[in-house]
C-alpha cells in the first residue's frame, strides 16, 4: 500500500464511528496495540518536546526505508503516534518528507485534540519529518 | 437563602453544550466565568462612556475617569482598605508580583532574606528568584507537609532577623489548602519583615479584610474574580508604596517631566504607567460590585458542602490518590487514578463535556515533592452543583472504563 492508500484506510476507518467517545476508543486500542520500543530508545535525545505527554520516538533506515518505534506515557498520545506510524513507517525518506498527512484534517483529528496537544500532534510529524531528512543524508 | 439556579442563569456561558453534553466547568481554578452583569458594564463602556482617562477636559474623558475611579473605591471598600490610593490596578496576579518583586526588591540589600514555600504558584516563586540573583538576596522556603500544609516546625530559623519579605499563597492553586495567614503575618511583623498575600485563589471563596489581617500587601488577578482578563490589584499599605520607587516609566505616572529630570506622580498613579485597562478596570469594579451583594457566608457553606460531595464521590473510584488533604480547604480536588496519565483522564472528560485541568498546575515543586508529573485538578465555583458532580463522576467512570 502507499501512503495515500494507508491514510485512506485510516479515514475509513474512522468514518464507521459515530461519535468521538468511539474515536477516542480506537485511538485508545491502536495505542494499547502499539508494539513496545527497545528500552534503550527510550532515552532523553529520542523526547519530542512540545508534548503534554511524555512522547518517545525512534527512526531507523533498513533499505532506504524507515521504521519508526515510539511510545509514550499517556495512551491517547500514545495512539496518535501509532496513528502516525501506521502511515510513515516503511516508506522512503523523500516519501515520508513529502507527505502532507491529509487524513489528520479528514479524521478531525487536529480540531478535536486541545490546542497543546495539537501542538503535540505537529510535533511528533515534525519530528518524523526530522529523521527522515536526518537519515536521508546517512547514506 | 443561597440560591443556585439564580445564580446559574446570570452566567450565560454556563448553559452552553457540547453536542449533547453539557457544559461542566470545574476549571475555575484557572479562570472564572463572567455575569451578565459584568459583560453588560463592558459593552456600555464601549458604547457609551469610552474615552482616555485623567487627561482630556471633554465629557466623555471625565465620565470614564471618574467610572474608573469609583472601580477603584469599590476594591477598596471590598478589601477594607484604609485608601482608595493603595488600591494599584495591575494586569494580575503576576503582574503585581513582580511590581513588589522591583519596586519593594529595590529597598533590599546583600544578604537580606525573603521567605516564601514550597506550595507557591510559578508566579509567587520566579520573581524572588530573579530578584535574588540579581541583588545577592537568600530565597528561603517554608516546606510542606504530606497533606498538603505548610510545616511550620523551623519557622523560627527561617523566619529570621533578616527576612524582609514573606511572600505566601493564600491558598494552594494546585491543591486547595487553605493557609494560616493571620499567624504568619504576625509572626512576620514580630520579626519586622513585610507579608506578601497571594490572593490569586481566594478572594472568590473567602472574605478578605486588609486592615484585619494587616497584610502589607495583596495581590489577586481580576479573572478569577468574575472579572475580565488583563486585570489585577495590588494593595500596598500607603507608607511602603511612597517609599518604593516606580516599577515602570511612561505616562500617567509623572508629575513633570524635563530632559534633565522627572519627578513622580502621587499614589496609586505612580504605579500606573501608561494608558490602562480602562473598560477591564471598571468591569473589575463592577464583579466585585457584583460579589458583594452575595452572601459571602452563604457561599462558603455551599462551596463546603460541594467539596465534601465531590471527596465523597471520588473516593468510591478504586485506586484513586488525593493530593491535598488538609483539614482547611476550598473547593478544589487534585488527584491522580491508578496509573492512568492525566491527560488520558482530561482529555476524555473534555470529549464529555467536563472541563478540568490537567498537568502541573504550574507549582512544579509541588509535583516534585509527590513525585509526580501532574494532577487532575477539579476547582469549583459557587455556580456549580451536586448535579455537576454527579455528570463529572459518571463521565470519569466512563474514561476510566475506556483507558482500562
Amino acid at each position: 500500500m502507499n501512503i495515500a492508500e494507508k491514510e485512506q484506510e485510516l479515514i475509513d476507518s474512522f468514518s464507521i464511528y459515530d461519535d468521538w467517545m468511539e474515536k477516542y476508543e480506537y485511538i485508545i486500542e491502536l495505542g494499547k496495540d502499539l508494539p513496545l520500543i527497545d528500552a534503550a530508545f527510550k532515552k532523553e535525545e529520542n523526547v519530542i518536546k512540545g508534548c503534554q505527554s511524555t512522547v518517545w520516538l525512534h527512526a531507523e533506515k533498513k533499505d532506504d526505508k524507515i521504521y519508526f518505534t515510539a511510545d509514550a506515557d499517556a495512551i491517547i498520545a500514545k495512539g496518535i503516534i501509532a496513528l502516525l506510524i501506521d502511515v510513515m513507517s516503511g516508506e522512503t525518506p523523500q516519501t515520508i518528507l513529502d507527505s502532507d498527512l491529509k487524513f489528520i484534517k479528514e479524521i478531525g483529528l487536529q480540531e478535536h485534540l486541545s490546542p497543546t496537544r495539537s501542538n503535540g500532534l505537529v510535533a511528533m510529524v515534525k519530528q518524523m519529518k526530522l529523521y527522515a531528512l536526518a537519515l536521508n543524508l546517512k547514506k | 437563602m443561597f440560591n443556585v439556579n439564580s445564580i446559574r442563569e446570570e452566567f450565560p456561558i454556563l448553559s452552553k453544550k457540547f453536542g449533547k453534553y453539557p457544559l461542566v466547568y470545574f476549571d475555575n481554578g484557572a479562570t472564572s466565568q463572567k455575569p451578565n452583569f459584568v459583560i453588560d458594564r463592558i459593552d456600555q463602556y464601549y458604547k457609551e462612556e469610552n474615552a482616555n482617562i485623567h487627561r482630556g477636559v471633554h465629557t466623555l474623558s471625565q465620565v470614564s475617569t471618574e467610572n474608573y475611579e469609583n472601580a477603584r473605591q469599590t476594591i477598596a471598600s471590598f478589601l477594607n482598605a484604609k485608601e482608595k490610593h493603595e488600591i494599584i490596578f495591575t494586569k494580575g496576579t503576576t503582574d503585581g508580583i513582580n511590581l513588589v518583586a522591583h519596586s519593594f526588591g529595590a529597598l533590599m540589600s546583600l544578604g537580606d532574606e525573603i521567605l516564601i514555600s514550597e506550595m507557591e504558584h510559578h508566579s509567587n516563586i520566579v520573581p524572588w528568584q530573579m530578584l535574588a540573583e540579581a541583588k545577592g538576596l537568600v530565597l528561603r522556603y517554608i516546606p510542606m507537609t504530606t497533606s498538603g500544609e505548610l510545616d511550620l516546625k523551623n519557622i523560627d530559623t527561617l523566619l529570621n532577623e533578616k527576612t524582609k519579605l514573606v511572600a505566601i499563597t493564600h491558598i494552594s492553586n494546585s491543591l486547595g489548602t487553605i493557609n494560616p495567614i493571620a499567624d504568619l503575618i504576625e509572626l512576620a511583623h514580630s520579626k519586622n519583615a513585610k507579608v506578601l498575600i497571594d490572593g490569586a485563589q481566594s478572594l472568590q471563596h473567602i472574605q478578605v479584610d486588609v486592615q484585619a489581617l494587616d497584610c502589607d500587601f495583596l495581590v489577586f488577578s481580576g479573572h478569577k474574580i468574575f472579572a475580565p482578563t488583563g486585570t489585577g490589584i495590588l494593595y500596598g499599605k500607603e507608607d511602603l508604596l511612597n517609599k518604593m520607587p516606580p516599577y515602570q516609566g511612561g505616562g500617567d505616572m509623572i508629575k513633570t517631566v524635563t530632559m534633565e529630570k522627572t519627578t513622580f506622580n502621587s499614589l496609586p498613579h505612580k504605579f500606573e504607567a501608561g494608558t490602562p485597562n480602562i473598560s477591564g478596570g471598571i468591569g473589575l469594579g463592577a464583579a466585585i460590585e457584583w460579589l458583594s451583594q452575595l452572601n459571602l457566608n452563604e457561599i462558603e457553606v455551599y462551596e463546603r458542602s460541594l467539596l465534601q460531595y465531590i471527596t465523597a464521590e471520588l473516593s468510591k473510584i478504586e485506586g484513586i490518590r488525593f493530593f491535598g488533604t488538609a483539614e482547611e480547604k476550598c473547593s478544589t480536588v487534585s488527584f491522580l487514578i491508578g496509573e492512568f496519565h492525566p491527560y488520558d483522564i482530561g482529555t476524555l472528560l473534555n470529549q464529555q463535556g467536563i472541563a478540568v485541568r490537567t498537568g502541573h498546575h504550574c507549582t512544579q515543586p509541588i509535583m516534585d515533592f509527590y513525585k509526580i508529573p501532574g494532577t487532575i485538578r477539579a476547582s469549583l465555583s459557587f455556580y456549580n452543583t451536586k448535579e455537576e458532580i454527579d455528570l463529572f463522576i459518571q463521565a470519569l467512570n466512563k474514561a476510566i472504563k475506556m483507558l482500562s
